[in-house]
Order: structure tokens, then sequence, then C-alpha cells
């Protein structure tokens, strides 16, 4: 058998290696939570497209504020839900770069909405995957703009009570609703059939920009077990059963397809 | 040289223009639209970039973004955006970078007039952000030095890694002048910089720009390496301006729009046989400490004109360790003081 093979269930399978635009770090992520399967499948995408040279990664405040140590290519560190602006003037000055943010639902749907909102409105030529877990981790679990109703959180110690804090928004949603946006889906990551479609979607956002075509957008119901108190299994269980039937998966805008889902 | 009537916003954008700056990150706010508006008629015409954000916050991180990359970039605005840009700012000193941003000082706090002020010097020279932070900060006080210090601000920004201040204020933003301007490399390519995040393209290392230091090791000795950054420019570029102080017996400290003023003053008190003398910080931030005491070697007393409720006083009484009485002349809320009020607060002086 070749080096990078192996056999499993009696059929040749590829040696599962570490992607070539990571490095080869130990994160700091809690067991179980889905930021390493993003970091990978945007680190696969780069491979594949063989742009990691190309590329500049923005990095949130949240969890993934130490996103650029675990990456190969030049990554940037932006203030609390700037990471889009800091992106604009990233590829403003770069134009042929593959720039992209990487942003929580604190960083991006509470703080940020001006500067996602803005860039997406601008047809601003870069690619935000955007992690959606209901939750502030890295601050210990406070309640998100994407909180579900009824979710307990640090600061919805009773559920989220939305005659009180309203309702949570969706992005996905609200951004195809803007001429500027060249591609907006939203995927999952509770299961493998779901992840390798979170792929899809990202290489496809990745495409678009560096075809020039503007705005996109990938929204990633991700888990938090810390902060759900859960364990990661029931963790994705509870992305399926809760987050799924409320933040509906799918393409809602590809302006190539004229695809507008609202 | 060739001169040209301009006004000071006008001039700023156009020798920023001349100064190889590639992008310039703005949002519309009186009195320092001009710079935004001739940006936006030229600077793409001479291969670079104007784009109005949608806030003052969303500007200064397309800042830092450009920043970033190692490509020269200016932002320009009035003290409540001001305001808003410092958090950005503190990220952009935190992160080492480059960068040039106009302040045009307008009367506060809120939202106070769109007249010009002098209310703004603490936020330039103690804080612009949170956090360990002091940054170089130019006083212009005519359309010409405004073009100069532009100039100048852009090489310094990129040799002491750091964002430079011009602190200028309505009036000068506002007022014709005629000036003369530099050359023009609006088409040379930028330098490039080993510690740019702009892509590696297979032949260096990756870049990482970030102000996050969660060891306090490396956080303290990050602190320490731009203050003594900070100390060299003080040696190198500290700036003032002394008239007529060898004989005074008063000297009048002032900077930017209040200077002038200041000068007149001076001026119709000399020919009243009054010895008065003036002093000007160009850069308010270092504060030219050693030059001022040199210049009130032989002053009996010191007078501080500024249109504030008095803030550069406190570097003024710092830099002559309480040695001299020192008085203040101040006007506040957008009025700029005519020579005749501080030449009564001259001759109410009595030395």
């Amino acid at each position: 058998m070749a080096r990078l093979c192996r056999k499993v269930m009696g059929k040749i399978m590829p040696k599962f290696t570490r992607a070539k635009a990571l490095e080869d770090k130990q994160t700091h992520y809690c067991p179980g939570c889905t930021h390493g399967v993003i970091h990978r499948l945007i680190a696969e995408v780069i491979d594949e497209m063989d742009i990691e040279g190309n590329t500049v990664g923005v990095f949130p405040v949240g969890c993934a504020v130490l996103g650029y140590q675990y990456v190969k290519f030049d990554g940037v560190q932006a203030s609390h839900g700037r990471a889009p602006a800091a992106a604009t003037g990233i590829k403003r000055a770069k134009p042929d770069r593959l720039v992209f943010t990487y942003q929580g639902d604190g960083d991006l749907a509470a703080i940020g909405t001006g500067e996602v909102v803005h860039a997406a409105a601008r047809g601003e030529n870069i690619t935000t995957i955007f992690v959606n877990n209901t939750i502030y981790g890295m601050t210990g679990g406070q309640m998100a703009p994407t909180t579900l109703p009824g979710q307990k959180t640090q600061t919805s110690p009773f559920g989220r009570d939305t005659d009180k804090v309203g309702f949570p928004i969706r992005i996905c949603e609200l951004l195809s609703t803007l001429d500027g946006v060249a591609y907006a889906e939203r995927v999952s990551l509770h299961d493998v059939k779901h992840i390798n479609a979170a792929k899809k979607a990202i290489k496809k956002a990745f495409e678009i920009q560096m075809e020039g075509k503007g705005f996109s957008i990938v929204e990633l119901l991700s888990n938090c077990p810390t902060n759900w108190a859960m364990t990661p299994p029931d963790s994705l269980k509870w992305i399926k059963e809760n987050m799924v039937p409320y933040y509906p998966l799918g393409v809602y805008k590809d302006a190539e397809k004229g695809v507008t889902q609202r | 040289m060739k001169k040209t009537l301009m006004k000071g916003n006008e001039a700023v954008a156009e020798a920023a223009i001349r100064a190889g700056c590639k992008c310039y990150f703005g949002y519309p706010i009186t009195p320092q639209n001009e710079v935004g508006a001739y940006m936006s008629a030229r600077i793409h015409k001479r291969g670079g970039v104007f784009l109005q954000a949608e806030s003052e916050i969303g500007a200064i991180n397309m800042i830092y973004g450009c920043a970033a990359t190692g490509t020269r970039c200016m932002t320009s605005s009035s003290s409540p955006g001001i305001s808003l840009k410092t958090e950005g700012i503190s990220y952009i000193a935190g992160a080492d970078l480059p960068a040039v941003i106009v302040s045009v000082q307008r009367g506060g706090p809120g939202l106070g007039t769109i007249q010009p002020s002098q209310a703004d010097y603490y936020q330039s020279t103690r804080a612009m952000g949170h956090g360990d932070l002091r940054l170089p900060v130019f006083a212009p006080y005519s359309v010409q030095e405004m073009v100069d210090m532009t100039t100048e601000a852009f090489e310094l920004a990129e040799e002491y890694l750091t964002p430079v201040i011009i602190l200028a204020d309505g009036l000068l933003g506002q007022m014709m002048e005629p000036v003369s301007f530099g050359d023009d490399n609006s088409e040379k390519p930028g330098k490039s910089f080993s510690w740019a995040a702009d892509g590696h393209m297979g032949k260096r290392e990756k870049n990482e720009i970030t102000s996050l230091r969660l060891y306090s090791e490396e956080l303290e000795e990050s602190v320490n390496k731009r203050f003594a950054r900070f100390e060299k420019f003080k040696e190198n570029h500290t700036r003032a301006e002394a008239v007529n102080c060898d004989d005074a017996d008063i000297v009048v400290a002032a900077y930017g729009s209040a200077s002038r003023v200041v000068q007149s003053a001076m001026e119709m008190a000399r020919s009243e046989g009054i010895k008065v003398g003036t002093f000007r910080p160009i850069t308010v931030s270092p504060f030219p400490e050693k030059a001022l005491r040199e210049a009130c070697k032989v002053a009996k007393k010191v007078l501080v004109v500024e249109m504030s409720m008095g803030q550069m006083i406190d570097d003024v009484k710092m830099a002559l360790e309480y040695k001299l009485p020192i008085e203040f002349y101040g006007r506040q809320g957008g009025f700029v003081p005519g020579p005749e009020e501080i030449l009564e607060k001259i001759r109410g002086m009595k030395v």
C-alpha cells in the first residue's frame, strides 16, 4: 500500500494528513469545537486552489482571535466587528489577493453589523466566513444576536425572552437583499455530509471572489459544547434539531444563477 | 517655486497624493470635508483609491487593513469623528503600523460646533485610544505647514512604525493661502516592507499583524520598544519656534491658529515697549520642553494662549517645572481670540 493511502473497511483510502495551509500546531479550542473543522476546510480549499501565498485572512475578536497562528498564510487580527472594514483596506490596496474575514456571531451580527452590511452593499470583493454558534464563546457564553428564543446563556439565564430582548438575526437572509452580494449560503457542521457541503460552499465563495464578482458569505452553523454545557455529540445533535429549523440551510444568493431567496 | 492659492484641507489632500498616499478612507464631517472631496475627484487618476466608509470606525479600520499591507494611507476627521477613530488608532499603534491621521479640530464636547477649536489637545497628545501610547503629533499654523508636515508624516510614520497625527483646526482647514508643493511622487511604486501582510507569495515566512500579546512579558516588551522609538523620535524630530525671546519679559506660548494671533499681539505689545516674545511648539507631542526652557531663560512671566479652557498649559507647567508664574488666556466655543484681547491680557500682566 502506498504511504499516503491506507485500507479502511476493505477500501483503499487516502491517508488523513494535515492540510498544507495549516500550521503544525495544537489549537486552543475546546474539545469538540467546530472551529478546528472550519480552519481545516478553509485550508483544504486554499490548498486545492493553490492560493496560500496569495491569501490574507482577517481574524476577529472572539474564540478565533488567534486564528492567524494556525494558518500558513498572512493574517491580520482585527478589532471587534471591524474585520470587513480591515479586509476592505487590504483588498483595496491589494486587489488580486484572496481576502477573507473569519467572524463569529457576536463579532459580525452585533457590534459589527455596520461593517458587514456596508462591505456587502459595496459589493466589496471579499469573503466572510461567518461562524454562527448562537453564543459569545470567548467571554464565557453570553447571549448573542443569534441566540435562539428560549435558549439559556450566561446573560439569559431564564432563556432568551423575545418580549424583552427581541429576536435572532438571520444574516444570510438579511444580506441576500443587497445587490452587492454575489453569493450567500448557509451550511451546517453537524455531520460529515454537511461538513462536505460546507467545504463546497467555502470553495464556491472563494472562487467567486477570485473571479472578481463581489461580496460572498458562508454562514456555518457551529457548536459551543463548553458554553452550551453539552458533550460534543449532543452539541451536534442540538445544531441539527434546534438551529437548522430556525436557520434554514441553502443558497440565499447566487448572482450568477439569479438565485435570491429571502 | 510656483505657488497655488488653496484651502488647507485641499492642500493636505494634494500633499498626501504627492507623497505617494495610495489609499484614502474617510467619512464626512465638517470642517474637514474638502479633504475627502478633493481625494474623491483626483486620487484615482493618480493611481490611488478613495473610499467613503460607512463610519469613522469603518474608515480607521480600513486604514488598519491597508497599512497592514504596507501601503501608504491616510484618513482625516474632526473632533467627534476622531473620538470614534481612537479605538482603531490604538490598534494601529499596537500593531506597529504606519498611517497618517489628520485631525481638524472643532469645538466640543459632544456635537459642539463646527467652528475652530483647540480643545482636542489632550486627545491628540495623551489619549489617541486606550493603552500605554504616545504618538507623534504635528501642529501646523499655516496651510504651507499643513502641506510640509503631511509630506513628512508619511516618511516618519514608516520610519518609526507609528500613526502620525496632523493636529489642525477648522480655521487652518478652511482658510486659503498660497502654497508650494514638493515633488509629485504619486506615480512612484510604494516601498515594500518585510513585515507587511500582503500575501507571502511563497517567497517568505507568513506575516502576522496583531496587537494581541497575551503574555505579559511579550506585551511589556512591545510597549517598551514602542516607547524607545518614541524617545528616538523625540531626539530627532521635536520642533519649536521662538521669536524675540532673547530679551522677553513675557513669553507667550501658543500653537496652531492661536499662535498666529499671538504673533500679532506680540508686535502690538513691542510697539508699546512691552518686551514680549513668542514660543510655538511645532510638535506638540513630543512637547519641546528643552526649547521652551531655553526660550524662557530671561522671562519673568509666561502666558499660554489656547482656543480651549487650557490644555497645552499643563505641558508648559511641567516643562518649566512651575518655576515661573504662568498665566492663561483662552477662548472657547469656536471663538478665535483677536490680537487686542491678548494684548489687553499682556498689558495686565505687570512685569
